[in-house]
């Protein structure tokens, strides 16, 4: 999304049936936008795991990349008309190894509920990604197989890559190995 | 019976926190032979600091977890505080056996979001050092995997014909590794005289000894034994698990992004896709080896095919002015100064971009809010999905095997934590 109009006007936000369905393109019931030509989903939290479904069976069947954003302070974000901006995004890029084609999905997901369904039963590739972004954003995957932290240590206090998380906030201290 | 119940059926992945493993260990039951052991994180076939949980029955792996982490730095977050000049820097440390591939995808996000056209000459000397990346880097592949199964005058030989392309990049980038080269808009540097003589001498003395490699160990039974049918996995398994590069290759399925979504300049060179047919630790090793090859005609063709003119995009917006001006005009120096304190300023947007990197797809996700800075910056790391295959590879397989397959997946550790 290259333009530089604002993303949701007012009116938009507190009613966003308000806007006629048909002038947004979707596929699946989700809305699509292009970003660089590059297709985009915009599903909402519930329908998001239907929604790969669905594209994994029209062939994208390879779950390339997952990760999370935090939109906080961003204001220059353009969602289409039909979606409600929230803090965090929840960002799956899929892939068709046959036909040679991609497609992200772009997921808005809420500060107070960060919870959200786990894609790990449709791709099991997801696993490692899934805990990833757990561990950097604090999203909740519902039915992951093993959420343990991935990449941080397993007492480590909150999510580095939020964007009110500063850097040097907890000064690194490595454990003292006993006898030394 | 589908893939993914297949693989879930095999229960491969030991899900177990340490405290659970820990209080299996202190009960005693003659009956059950199973043990959990760590393997790494300073274990030298782990290529860094790899730790593997495994489940053992006697020899045979049962269960088994990547442990990763030890080398996590928050270069994504990082990534946030610095502009998209200084962001190769931060990037080009993650995967250190082919860091210009990251600076390439990192570079290519960037120009996407500000619709930059890069000239032509810029274009090749992308991909003329990017194939002579590849190539160090499977050279190094070979001497570690020589290395990890007993041939350790592999180790010797496979460093020896890495350095002479290290010399090269030395030469062009000012350094060995992590060289900052390829930048938003071009390429940092032009390539220096004699760069033509300098690669033929190297595209001279490889073939030779790629066929010694062969000598030394494709033909040699044992080390045929020691690879052949170890660590197979399927097409559809490799898929549904996100593994690609050799890995997915070696399955049989000729995926490559370089032909499949050309990037850069690759629908106009000649060059084959290796592929594998068994998905076994021997398809994967042969596969790097033969890639090296593929590489080289590339280089050769861009030496040919190399056009004159910039190494890096007119476009004053991204481009500082040339040394020359500076001594001249008051406002080419403010404008030098800016770009290099400020940075320029990259319109809004989302963008993901991927090349084909030694280990598999290296994406890069980049989200602009208008400012000098990326909002976020997220790489997708080959080794950090494909590491996910270890435990299905390693399942009912000999420990001593599990060093084989480890070896093969290639990971590297600064990419794979990030």
């Amino acid at each position: 999304m290259t333009d530089s109009s604002p993303p949701v006007d007012e009116e938009t936000e507190s009613d966003p049936a308000a806007i006629p369905e048909a002038e947004v393109e979707t596929l699946h019931g989700s809305a699509v936008t292009y970003s660089n030509d590059q297709t985009v989903l915009h599903p909402n939290k519930d329908g998001y795991h239907d929604l790969v479904e669905a594209l994994k069976d029209e062939g994208y069947g390879v779950c390339i990349d997952l990760c999370g954003a935090d939109y906080l302070g961003n204001e220059t974000r353009s969602l289409p008309l039909t979606v409600l901006p929230e803090r965090f995004e929840l960002v799956a890029n899929l892939l068709d190894v046959h036909d040679s084609r991609r497609i992200r999905i772009r997921v808005q997901i809420a500060e107070t509920d960060p919870s959200v369904t786990t894609i790990t039963d449709i791709h099991p590739g997801a696993e490692a990604m899934e805990r990833e972004a757990q561990d950097m954003f604090g999203l909740v995957f519902e039915g992951h197989p093993d959420p343990s932290p991935i990449l941080l240590p397993d007492d480590w206090q909150g999510h580095p890559l939020r964007k009110d998380f500063s850097m040097g906030r907890i000064p690194v201290q490595f454990k003292a190995v006993d006898g030394r | 019976m589908t893939t993914l119940d297949h693989l879930r059926n095999r229960d491969a992945v030991l899900r177990m926190s340490e405290k659970e493993a820990e209080e299996r260990a202190s009960v005693v039951d003659p009956d059950d032979e199973r043990m959990i052991i760590n393997m790494g994180p300073q274990h030298p076939s782990t290529h860094g600091v790899l730790r593997v949980t495994m489940e053992l029955q006697g020899e045979t792996v049962l269960r088994s977890k990547p442990v990763i982490g030890y080398l996590h730095t928050g270069m994504e977050k990082t990534a946030e505080d610095l502009t998209y000049l200084q962001g190769p820097t931060n990037v080009t440390r993650m995967d250190y056996a082919a860091p210009l591939f990251t600076e390439l995808t990192f570079s290519l996000a960037v120009e996407a979001l500000l619709e930059l056209e890069i000239p032509d000459r810029a274009t090749w000397i992308r991909m003329l050092m990017c194939e002579l990346n590849r190539m160090s880097s499977h050279l190094l592949f070979l001497a570690t995997n020589g290395m990890d199964l007993g041939a350790v005058g592999m180790m010797i030989y496979g460093w020896r014909e890495r350095e002479e392309v290290l010399r090269f990049f030395e030469k062009v980038t000012g350094l060995r590794m992590n060289h900052n080269y390829i930048r938003p808009g071009g390429v940092a540097a032009d390539l220096p005289d004699g760069w033509r003589e300098d690669i033929q001498n190297i595209l001279q003395v490889l073939p030779e000894r790629l066929e010694q490699f062969d000598v030394l160990m494709t033909g040699q039974p044992i080390w045929r034994e020691r690879t052949q049918g170890i660590g197979v996995i399927t097409t559809e398994e490799a898929l549904a698990l996100g593994a690609t590069g050799p890995i997915l290759r070696s399955t049989g399925l000729a995926w490559d992004l370089r032909r499949a979504m050309p990037y850069l300049a690759y629908d106009q060179v000649d060059f084959d896709i290796v592929v594998g047919t068994y998905g076994d630790t021997f398809d994967r090793y042969a596969i790097r080896l033969n890639e090296i090859r593929e590489s080289m005609r590339i280089v050769e063709q861009c030496i040919e095919m190399m056009p004159e003119g910039p190494y890096r995009t007119e476009d004053r917006k991204v481009t500082p002015p040339p040394r020359a001006r500076i001594d001249e005009s008051m406002e080419a120096l403010i404008h030098h100064f800016k770009i290099f304190t400020e940075g320029f300023k990259v319109p809004p947007g989302e963008v993901y971009t991927a090349v084909e990197s030694p280990r598999g797809e290296l994406g890069c996700y980049l989200i602009s809010d208008g400012g000098p800075k990326p909002q976020r910056m997220h790489i997708r790391a080959p080794s950090f999905v494909n590491l996910q295959t270890l435990p299905h590879m390693i399942h009912g397989g000999l420990l001593a095997d599990a060093i084989a397959v480890i070896s093969s997946i290639d990971p590297i550790m600064g990419e794979v934590d990030r």
